[in-house]
């Protein structure tokens, strides 16, 4: 298939469709409202779902519905939405029922505003919702790569029977750029051995998120943890730019990588040796991958669109292994590539200097 | 001439049954169950019950498991 | 020779296994459930049915009757129910939700599920308040009601009007039938059946969306014998919330 300029929230809506997206629940809000309308004008028309939910809540407990018969479903919101489904978030993953939520961040907190940011880390990560779970989280830096991990999304949500976030920022959603639909690339695992549905020739099965015996939850929460451990082996995933010789490596998530990414080019073309270290899954997070990084660099500086989010989890990662800066804006207020090389110059002469003088 | 098994050990002893009866051939019984609950108990010596069902019916634990006409 | 006139539902058997229902004493739950299970029964559709577990004493359905259950978080019942039934329209679907669920933290969704017409039944079950949580006031309360939050009785400049769920329900478009029974004696009992059965069959058809109120006694809570609960609901509750029908299309097509 030959590439074609498209915009990144419809490019979400048609990579869903591909991957066999059999129904999406939704309530508009923006910026990702295009997906929905998308979704409207095209799933009904192929045979299937499509509601209009009264709010997000409802939203996702209808996904929550599909869910438990095995379906591929999906809602997608934005920043105050997604934090309106937080305790079917929780009971998604205690019940083990997949789904799909894609989440296109805008200013927060509160009703914020519409532009870009990077705010709802923690609301994807660190969860709003109650007791111990985990979302797997996949953030696109490209129309590109969002299409490729909307294909993924699927497919890791039924394999583990989890939910999965696509968390993309308003300006991925907005933006128009070349990109490609190839074929959906995964074989979708067999839902029939647990799945919801007629039970002429079994045993009646529940999916609640209630466990009332003594033992009984704690016992499923080691259980779904130990399937975390599993998501953590094999599909963690992560971006390696420029980081053989560099002195100091940015970290940054979604489109502030790409971002990032023309710093790294510009500070390499005056000779200062910088990388980038962009975590493609932010569940599971890259951390070994990271402080390997981090043992062989001078100094790291996280680069986010909120007031350093990720940070926790990059320090984390890095545990001491260098020193790690942080540079972001909030509320909206964007990266540019300047930005960021003029913060490159400021500390890249710290490093420098402290080498100079024996300190590092 | 009917009859009804009724399960003492199920019965928590509400004794709607014994409101629902027409014939009063239910009565709070002496002896504890396996709860601790003192059941209903049928006693039908003069072959009166009718099998209307009517205790079955306003039985809230489905003690009442069978009824006979 | 004598003939069986009543025996307990197959679709109970899941009951009868771990021991009876565990409901309180007199707990108007125990009767609804049997009858929704005769229900099941009667139409052979219990490996058909996929049943939502709602909060509160609700929940408890899980246990007792033989089906595939998807659970719902606080008031989200027909939400779980619309999703299910869009991608598996052969199913029956039924959602089995108390007053607290259904009637205040969830009404939303009930409301906006019965404009949609989903093609699932709702069985409310109404004893005024919130029994799992130790009887609090819930939107259902009548005026005067003493509960754990409403000490003094309910207030109507403190708190407001309780909440009328089948009328309301029967004002939309979407909704097939809407009736309000009560757990009380044998005639309202076979009433039960009847409503519920009129709900089942409008699903079965697929004319829209079936809700049925049930009103129960929760003699725990209410501070009363299970006789007393259910003078409770004859003498008092039926003249705030009055039984009856307050639509049927069936009824309209008839005429």
């Amino acid at each position: 298939m030959a590439k074609e300029l498209v915009k990144g929230n419809i490019a979400i809506a048609r990579a869903a469709i591909n991957a066999g997206c059999q129904c999406y629940f939704g309530y508009p809000i923006t910026p990702q409202s295009e997906i929905g309308e998308y979704m409207g004008a095209h799933l009904p028309q192929m045979g299937r779902v499509f509601v209009t939910a009264e709010s997000e809540l409802a939203s996702i407990n209808m996904v929550i519905g599909a869910g438990t018969t095995g379906a591929k479903a999906m809602t997608s919101s934005s920043s105050c939405g997604i934090a309106l489904m937080q305790e079917a978030l929780s009971a998604m993953c205690i019940a083990e029922v997949p789904g799909v939520i894609v989440s296109v961040m805008r200013g927060g907190p509160g009703l914020g505003n519409i532009a870009p940011s990077q705010g709802d880390y923690f609301q994807a990560l660190k969860g709003g919702g109650n007791g111990d779970y985990k979302l797997i989280v996949l953030s696109p830096s490209t129309v590109q790569e969002a299409i490729d991990l909307t294909y993924r999304a699927f497919y890791l949500a039924l394999k583990y029977r989890n939910p999965v976030m696509l968390l993309a920022e308003g300006m991925l959603g907005q933006m128009m750029e070349p990109a490609e639909f190839g074929e959906y690339p995964y074989k979708d695992p067999d839902v029939t051995q647990w799945a919801l549905g007629c039970s002429h020739n079994r045993e009646a099965r529940n999916l609640v998120s209630l466990y009332m015996p003594e033992g009984a939850l704690e016992a499923k929460i080691n259980k779904i943890f130990e399937k975390y451990e599993l998501i953590t082996k094999n599909e963690t995933t992560y971006e390696e730019y420029m980081l053989d010789d560099a002195k100091l490596v940015l970290t940054a998530f979604g489109t502030v990588g790409r971002i990032a990414k023309a710093a790294v080019n510009k500070a390499r073309e005056v000779g200062m040796k910088v990388g980038l270290f962009r975590p493609v899954t932010l569940f599971p997070f890259p951390d070994k991958e990271l402080h390997e990084v981090a043992k062989n660099t001078d100094l790291i500086l996280d680069l986010e669109l909120n007031k350093g989010q990720m940070l926790s989890d990059v320090r984390s990662a890095v545990f001491g292994a260098c020193p790690v800066e942080f540079y972001g804006r909030s509320g909206g207020g964007l990266l540019s590539p300047d930005d960021i090389f003029a913060k490159i110059q400021e500390l890249y002469e710290k490093i420098d200097n402290k080498k100079a003088a024996g300190v590092v | 001439m009917g009859r009804i098994v009724l399960d003492r050990d199920v019965c928590k002893g509400c004794y709607l049954c014994i409101k629902a009866c027409p014939k009063a051939l239910l009565k709070k019984s002496s002896k504890p169950n396996n709860h601790g609950f003192f059941p209903a108990e049928f006693t039908d010596d003069k072959n009166e019950c009718i099998g209307c069902a009517q205790c079955a019916m306003n039985c809230p634990d489905a003690a009442i498991r069978e009824v006979y006409r | 020779m004598e003939t069986l006139v009543y025996k307990r539902p197959e679709s109970l058997l899941k009951a009868e296994k771990g021991g009876g229902f565990t409901f309180c004493p007199g707990c108007g739950h125990g009767v609804i459930l049997r009858t929704i299970a005769e229900l099941l029964d009667e139409f052979n559709i219990q490996k058909d049915t996929i049943a939502i577990a709602s909060v509160g004493c609700s929940v408890f359905m899980e246990r007792f009757l033989d089906l595939d259950v998807a659970g719902a978080s606080h008031g989200r019942s027909t939400c779980v129910a619309t999703g299910i039934k869009r991608c598996k329209p052969n199913n029956f679907v039924l959602t089995y939700q108390g007053d607290g669920d259904a009637a205040t933290i969830g009404f939303n969704e009930t409301i906006h599920t019965a404009c949609r017409g989903e093609h699932i039944t709702t069985i409310m079950i109404n004893n005024t308040n919130f029994g799992m949580t130790g009887g609090q006031a819930s939107a259902t309360t009548m005026l005067g009601q003493v509960t754990t939050t409403t000490p003094y009785g309910r207030k109507a400049e403190e708190t407001g009007y309780p909440l009328h769920a089948a009328e309301i329900v029967a004002q939309c478009e979407g909704t097939a039938y809407s009736a309000r029974v009560a757990v009380s004696d044998t005639k309202n009992i076979r009433a039960l059946k009847k409503t519920i059965k009129k709900a089942f069959e409008v699903q079965l058809k697929g004319l829209g969306y079936g809700f049925v109120e049930v009103l129960a006694g929760c003699p725990t809570n209410w501070h009363m014998t299970p006789t007393e609960a259910v003078e409770q609901i004859e003498n008092v509750i039926k003249t705030v919330h009055p039984l009856g029908v307050f639509k049927d299309i069936t009824e309209k097509e008839s005429v």
